[in-house]
């Protein structure tokens, strides 16, 4: 139980230490292996002569910060506005379908719905529009990357809601907008002021994931955004899979100047942090009861609802694709329905689905005794570790994944383990481990320790009182922190194509792989699947405690 | 906007429910301006629920018919920051992200413009509090009497044509109690505003000398 704290740390820590490394030493020219034993600036020199590198630089940026300006503004708002309505409780019921889904699987629904020849054309032709065949315009994959945004902000939105909505619970919110309006100032106004300021430094490391994952996204990067040039991301990722081994140097060069971005905007979101904060005081103190910020929050409000229901249609879209027969443009609905596309392909969509489950399984099985582990040592020495220690977990989801994933496969390659199964599970393990310590701890660590005292004094043993109390009255968050670190492992896509080498494939690897060819049928199939499989989790993990305890009333409360 | 000093606080057959029960039978009463009537019943009778009714932040779930007046002006519908209800209740709830200047400058109102102005009304709230200097100060580092007095002041800042206190004495010490109540009623009285203080301490209602309606009562008939 002592050695937790470290083996996690050695098991995610790590890899990623050692990658940045094999990535850091080729992008200066040093990898033996294919013959770079000097430094040089070689790989720098034949990035920056790349035709593209200015634009690629440019639209990574701008899709990136945009995304995650959007992104806060949009929860932030509608937070603002909804934090009063009796619904906002089940918020997070309401974005589970969202949050569940891999985000490889809503761009693929999006890029169904807003493609010139997608639902959302379809529904409004010809009556409205009067078109008859296609518009001929770039709606996915535009060079300036709208599709991109809009793309990620259909799961980073939701993402940030739950988080502020988690951080809401910390504070007594009802009591001070009873004080802030008591003393003159309205609902939004008085969220704004008084809550958020107390909220934000819990959710200061999501939002930096949020800018991380938004600069250095792959898979819904290849589904939406650019072509040509693509996003830096892309482009590392297109160079370290070029047959020519010797894009290795350019690409490794890709990777780290990604990181730099990366810590850039980031370090300078911070510094608009400190700007902001030292204004927003004075704008308080102003005492001003009504300024612009409730119409920005009805805007932002307006703005999730888009979103919200964007990504709905995106996961439904998907589904009637996959049960068509055959669906004519400008249709809004297929002319005919089977289980065709489902059975012919049951086959190709077997051994994929079956190797998803299993590495999730593994993944989240190996994380959860790790995490545990963590968790009941920390109880134990009744010592709670510092801020340095959630800033660690965050390493992973802070660190763009090209940047050490590539390294990593160098070792693996070297270790003579790539392409193995046990490879991608470790590789996922990265991913899902501080996803569950995440959602495991704050429950973990609010659980009445007079329980496990009672236990001790009636001689139960330390493991006892683990298996037999703790673990059951905690059933169900642990239950859902599993079901959210499996819908992490069904996501990946550039971890298992890295570690597996291209040789074992997900639903998620072949659903992105898919998502570039013409039948949308299939594609359909594959991303619905896909976004199924963490949804059934997701339902699992609700069900079982509400069935196991239906007799224990203290226990069964639906959250 | 402001309905004027010296208005007093009306309630008018003033009904509270829930669940098919009646929790506060209906009541009426006025409060004068500079009277200070206090609001009695054990826990759970509702005293809480009806100071929460005059402030607007009432939980939808309570059923309530009857109607709250300041002078001849019914609030019973309006948004709660337009009433002009000022409430203090058993914590301080300062804000932890503003010091204590700024929790005070939150409550002061706009029509005080000019920068210097501001901070001297502040600074003079202060040293009424017996707190002169500690604009600056975390409110974390203050004393738990300190940040009563503060909270006070803020709530009196934002310029409130009723006080409403909901068991604020509840969570001071012995020694510290006696003060505070002289200088809430104090205060109160010096702006001549309708106080209504809900309790269920027999010492606060004396302290606060003015009438006492016993929420107990109509229960247990």
């Amino acid at each position: 139980m002592r050695a937790a704290p470290a083996l996690t740390v050695a098991v995610f820590l790590l890899p990623i230490a050692a990658g940045l490394v094999g990535t850091l030493l080729p992008a200066f020219g040093y990898l033996p292996a294919i013959g770079g034993s000097a430094f040089n600036l070689d790989g720098w020199r034949r990035l920056a002569s790349y035709p593209g590198f200015r634009s690629s630089v440019a639209v990574t940026l701008t899709t990136g910060v945009v995304t995650s300006v959007l992104a806060v503004f949009v929860a932030f708002g509608f937070c603002a506005i909804a934090h009063g309505l009796g619904w906002m409780r089940r918020i997070g019921g309401w974005l589970a379908p969202i949050l569940a889904a891999p985000h490889s699987a809503i761009a693929i629904g999006l890029a169904f719905l807003i493609a010139p020849s997608g639902w959302i054309v379809r529904a409004l032709s010809p009556w409205l529009t009067g078109w008859t065949v296609p518009p001929d315009v770039a709606t996915v994959g535009d060079a300036a990357g709208f599709a991109l945004v809009l793309g990620l902000l259909l799961k980073e939105v939701p993402y940030l809601v739950l988080m502020i909505v988690g951080a809401m619970s910390q504070v007594p919110v009802q009591q001070h907008l009873a004080i802030a309006r008591s003393l003159g100032y309205a609902s939004t106004e008085s969220w704004v002021k008084t809550i958020l300021p107390q909220i934000y430094p819990q959710i200061r490391l999501p939002i930096y994931a949020v800018i991380a994952f938004s600069l250095s996204v792959v898979d819904v990067a290849l589904i939406l955004g650019p072509s040509n040039p693509p996003t830096l991301a892309v482009l590392a990722v297109r160079w370290f899979a070029d047959a020519d081994i010797q894009f290795y140097f350019p690409a490794a060069a890709a990777a780290t100047l990604l990181l730099l971005l990366v810590v850039a905007v980031i370090a300078a979101w911070f510094g608009v942090e400190r700007i902001a904060i030292g204004l927003g005081r004075r704008w308080i103190a102003r005492g001003r009861r009504r300024s612009g910020v409730t119409f920005g929050a009805s805007v932002a409000a307006g703005a999730f609802g888009i979103v919200f229901a964007l990504s709905l249609a995106a996961l439904v879209g998907m589904a009637l694709w996959s049960f068509a027969v055959q669906w004519r443009f400008p249709d809004a609905l297929p002319q005919a329905w089977s289980l065709a596309n489902w059975m012919r392909r049951l086959d190709g969509l077997a051994v994929p689905a079956w190797q998803t489950l299993l590495i999730g399984a593994m993944a989240t099985a190996i994380a959860l005794v790790l995490v545990v582990g963590c968790l009941e040592n920390e109880a134990r020495a009744r010592r709670r570790p510092g801020a340095g220690a959630l800033w660690m977990l965050y390493v992973p989801l802070l660190v763009p994944q090209v940047a050490f994933l590539f390294g990593a496969q160098v070792l693996l390659v070297r270790a003579n383990f790539d392409g193995t199964l046990a490879a991608v599970v470790w590789a996922h393990l990265i991913f899902v481990l501080p996803y569950l310590f995440l959602s495991l701890a704050d429950p973990w660590r609010a659980f009445d320790p007079r329980y496990a005292r009672t236990a001790a004094s009636l001689g139960a043993s330390p493991a006892r009182v683990l298996f037999a109390i703790k673990l059951p009255i905690l059933l169900r968050p642990v239950l859902i922190a599993c079901a959210v670190a499996f819908a992490v492992s069904v996501g990946q896509y550039l971890a298992t194509l890295f570690a597996g080498n291209g040789r074992v494939a997900t639903l998620t690897t072949d659903a992105v792989t898919l998502a570039g060819g013409a039948d949308r049928r299939v594609i359909g199939a594959y991303s619905l699947l896909q976004a199924l499989f963490p949804l059934l989790a997701y339902l699992f993990a609700a069900a079982l405690p509400a069935l196991l305890f239906a007799r224990r009333r203290g226990l069964a409360a639906t959250p | 906007m402001n309905r004027g000093a010296f208005a007093p606080l009306r309630l008018d057959a003033v009904r509270i429910g829930v669940g098919g029960r009646a929790l506060i039978l209906p009541l009426t009463f006025d409060v004068a301006p500079g009277e200070c009537v206090t609001v009695m019943g054990p826990s759970g009778c509702g005293k809480s629920t009806l100071l929460a009714f005059i402030s607007g932040t009432i939980d939808p779930a309570f059923v309530v018919t009857g109607r709250v007046l300041i002078g001849a002006t019914d609030i019973t519908a309006m948004a709660p920051e337009a009433r002009r209800v000022g409430m203090q209740f058993q914590d301080d709830l300062l804000f932890p992200h503003l010091s204590v200047g700024e929790n005070l400058a939150f409550a002061l109102r706009p029509h005080v413009r000019d920068r210097t102005e501001r901070r001297a009304r502040i600074e003079h709230a202060l040293a009424e509090a017996d707190l002169a200097g500690f604009a600056r100060r975390d409110p974390a580092t203050l004393s738990g009497g300190q940040r009563a007095r503060v909270a006070l002041m803020r709530t009196l800042l934002a310029e409130p044509d009723v006080l409403l206190l909901d068991e604020p004495f509840n969570k001071l010490d012995a020694q510290l109690r006696g003060d505070f109540r002289r200088f809430v009623f104090d205060h109160a009285a010096e702006r001549g505003l309708p106080t209504l203080l809900v309790t269920h301490d027999a010492t606060d209602a004396r302290a606060a000398g003015g009438r006492v309606i016993d929420l107990a009562w109509p229960l247990s008939r």
